[in-house]
């Protein structure tokens, strides 16, 4: 399992990292939406891989925490979740307005000169 | 309120929270009432960060400290999250609302009736900038960096137009990648120790396993350079000149201290996580901070020479005091000592307010004839407003006479305070990092001389660069003398006054700034006192014996 989540999170950030290289504001968006799934993936793999173990523990009495996943993480994943995306919906935005103001839906809201 | 001295911590980020959350319910229209509350909630912002301040230098937090803490949802640490008010947050919460009021004052000038909702994401970048300065916790710091970045990205893109939305659009795209970085090294750093807590955080790093070391050194990289980024560090900073440029004029000028927010970061980590306490890890990064450090600076004094505007000039100034201040903070970290630290905040606070003034500035020296109306009617035209005149006209309030000589001695004023020459601010703080570092015995010499000559230089570049804008603008200017409003003039006099001010009592702030540096080559008072804050008593009923 380690070594599929670990490719994944790879091939995902490989993929993300090359588009937001690209010159079209599209290609940008959809690689910062691939890396933040790589790096969502990432926090996640960083509370350590469990199956099957729920993150909350019981009230009272002893509990053996090796037996529950870290709820940390996951939390943090919410969080980061919710916001990137929110913050990729206002970039849709400006990405929109971009292409209605200039006419070009290249990042620098003109076509190179070839 | 049972007791206010303890939740006045939280004041800072809530006061603004609700005001802005408040301003969305009125009308885009009642612009005199939201600017009335926005202005309201910076005055209190000011008295509570002031009465911050003032307890921080007088010991008058719970148990006699020089540090409050306060512990939201009353869970004590490393479980729950706190929040710090030290020397140097109160410091950095003042000269928030000192910046704030201004620009507020600045957009009254018909600003704010550019665009929908400025004065809700004002708010709302106020407290995205007091969250970050409080917090002691990794991922509320994140939480609070993507508060004011959405604050910005609204307010940058304030007031519309081709070159906003262009700038708008790679300041979005780089802030996007550099918080991607940033939760990287937060869960890299939460893997390794298991705490997201700073104080906890700074106690386990002499702890640390030699094979776990690495890792934990790649997180705090990670997370560095998503603050190098959004402090404008060469080479991240190519978004930066562009963006400040494109940004409205009260806009740019609160946006001279979110460079800042990067350094103080950066700053308040090295000093916690890789101080002299650190065991292995101490110094950590130093080299590099000095050598990106220096480097910024290099590339800010070319950028100052070459820039043909002075809107582009003012950017390249903020780059080289974030260069200044990030080679202080290595310079410091290899071993400076406090005097050196103390010299780099004074510098901060003094470059900070006086690029605030230079870019309120600049909007005035650079208008067409016809004055701020004819341009709202424009920009107010392209954005579809029906009617932009919907609430009487104050545009057309009080025009300063003597024009040409009042801006001409503001801009004065600001030339000093940034080149560094006496008798204002500027001059004191290069003073004060340049003395400190030939005194410190830890610094090899030829780092010393090398930023003895750099910061010099850089002083004359701004100086030459200043005085060519100057000589065009004042000297060489031809048609009519623009028309510049008392609500225009008025922020940015009020802001030299601050630097004035500054350096009459020179020996008072810089005093307060040595204690707050001492306070910071000190981690093990401020962990210890995070683990000791007490919960308070009586607000809930205990829990019963959940854990």
């Amino acid at each position: 399992m380690e070594l599929v989540l670990s490719m994944a999170i790879g091939v995902l950030a490989a993929s993300g990292i090359w588009l937001l290289l690209r010159p079209r504001t599209f290609q940008v968006i959809v690689g910062l939406a691939l890396l933040s799934y790589a790096v969502n993936l990432f926090i996640f793999s960083m509370g350590r891989l469990t199956v099957g173990a729920p993150p909350l523990m019981p009230k009272g009495g002893f509990v053996n925490p090796t037996a529950y996943a870290d709820p940390l993480p996951q939390s943090l994943v919410l969080t980061a979740i919710v916001i990137s995306f929110a913050t990729t919906a206002l970039f849709l935005v400006v990405m929109i307005a971009s292409r209605g103001v200039t006419g070009t839906d290249h990042v620098d809201g003109k076509e190179r000169e070839t | 309120m049972i007791d206010t001295g303890l939740h006045l911590i939280i004041a800072p980020v809530l006061i603004p929270f609700l005001t802005g959350a408040l301003m969305l319910l009125y009308d885009d229209r009642q612009r005199r009432a939201k600017l009335a509350i926005s202005l309201g909630s910076a005055a209190a912002l000011l008295v509570v960060a002031i009465e911050l301040m003032v307890r921080a230098k007088t010991f008058a937090f719970a148990g006699g400290s020089d540090t409050g803490y306060y512990l939201l949802g009353n869970w004590t640490a490393p479980f729950g999250i706190v929040l710090v008010a030290d020397r140097l947050s109160a410091m950095m919460l003042v000269l928030t609302a000192l910046l704030a009021i201004p620009a507020l004052i600045y957009s009254a000038a018909g600003w704010h009736r550019q665009g929908q909702h400025f004065q809700s994401m004002f708010q709302f970048l106020l407290m995205g900038l007091n969250g970050a300065f409080l917090t002691g916790d990794l991922f509320n710091l994140f939480v609070f960096f993507e508060v004011l970045l959405a604050a910005s990205y609204g307010l940058l893109l304030h007031g519309s137009g081709q070159l906003r939305i262009r700038a708008g659009l790679h300041y979005i795209a780089i802030n996007l990648a550099a918080s991607l970085l940033f939760l990287i090294g937060v869960s890299l750093i939460y893997g390794v120790t298991g705490t997201l807590n700073m104080a906890h955080l700074s106690r386990m790093v002499a702890g640390l396993a030699e094979s776990e070391r690495p890792l934990f050194h790649a997180g705090a990289v990670f997370m560095g350079l998503a603050f190098l980024v959004k402090a404008g560090i060469w080479p991240l900073s190519f978004w930066l000149p562009t963006t400040y440029m494109a940004g409205a004029a009260p806009v740019a000028a609160m946006f001279a201290i979110m460079t800042k927010v990067g350094i103080y970061v950066i700053l308040r980590l090295t000093m916690l996580l890789f101080g002299p306490a650190a065991g292995a890890s101490a110094g950590f990064g130093s080299d590099l901070l000095i050598a990106a450090g220096m480097a910024t600076v290099a590339f800010g004094l070319l950028g100052v020479l070459a820039s043909q505007g002075l809107g582009r000039m003012a950017a390249h100034l903020v780059l080289i005091s974030s260069g200044t201040l990030l080679t202080v903070n290595g310079l410091v970290l290899a071993g400076g000592g406090e005097k050196l630290l103390a010299g780099g905040m004074f510098y901060l606070v003094s470059s900070v307010v006086a690029t605030s003034a230079l870019f309120l500035l600049l909007e005035p020296m650079s208008r067409e004839e016809g004055g701020i109306a004819a341009m709202l009617a424009l920009t107010a035209d392209a954005y579809g407003l029906d009617d932009p005149e919907d609430d009487g006209a104050p545009e057309v309030g009080l025009a300063i006479p003597g024009t040409l000589t009042v801006l001409g001695l503001a801009f004065g004023g600001c030339l000093l305070a940034l080149a560094g020459l006496p008798p204002l601010s500027g001059f004191i703080g290069k003073v004060a990092i340049l003395s400190a570092a030939l005194g410190s015995a830890n610094l090899a010499p030829g780092l010393v001389w090398s930023l003895i000559a750099l910061l010099l230089v850089a002083g004359l570049a701004t100086l030459i660069g200043l005085i060519r804008i100057g000589i065009q603008t004042f000297w060489a200017a031809e048609g009519t003398v623009p028309k510049v409003l008392a609500v225009e003039i008025a922020p940015v006099v009020a802001l030299l006054g601050m630097i004035g001010l500054m350096t009459i009592e020179a020996q008072d702030t810089l005093r307060y700034m040595e204690s707050a540096a001492s306070a910071l080559h000190r981690p093990t008072i401020y962990s210890a006192g995070v683990f000791e804050a007490a919960r308070s008593e009586g607000i809930l009923p205990e829990p019963e014996t959940t854990e």
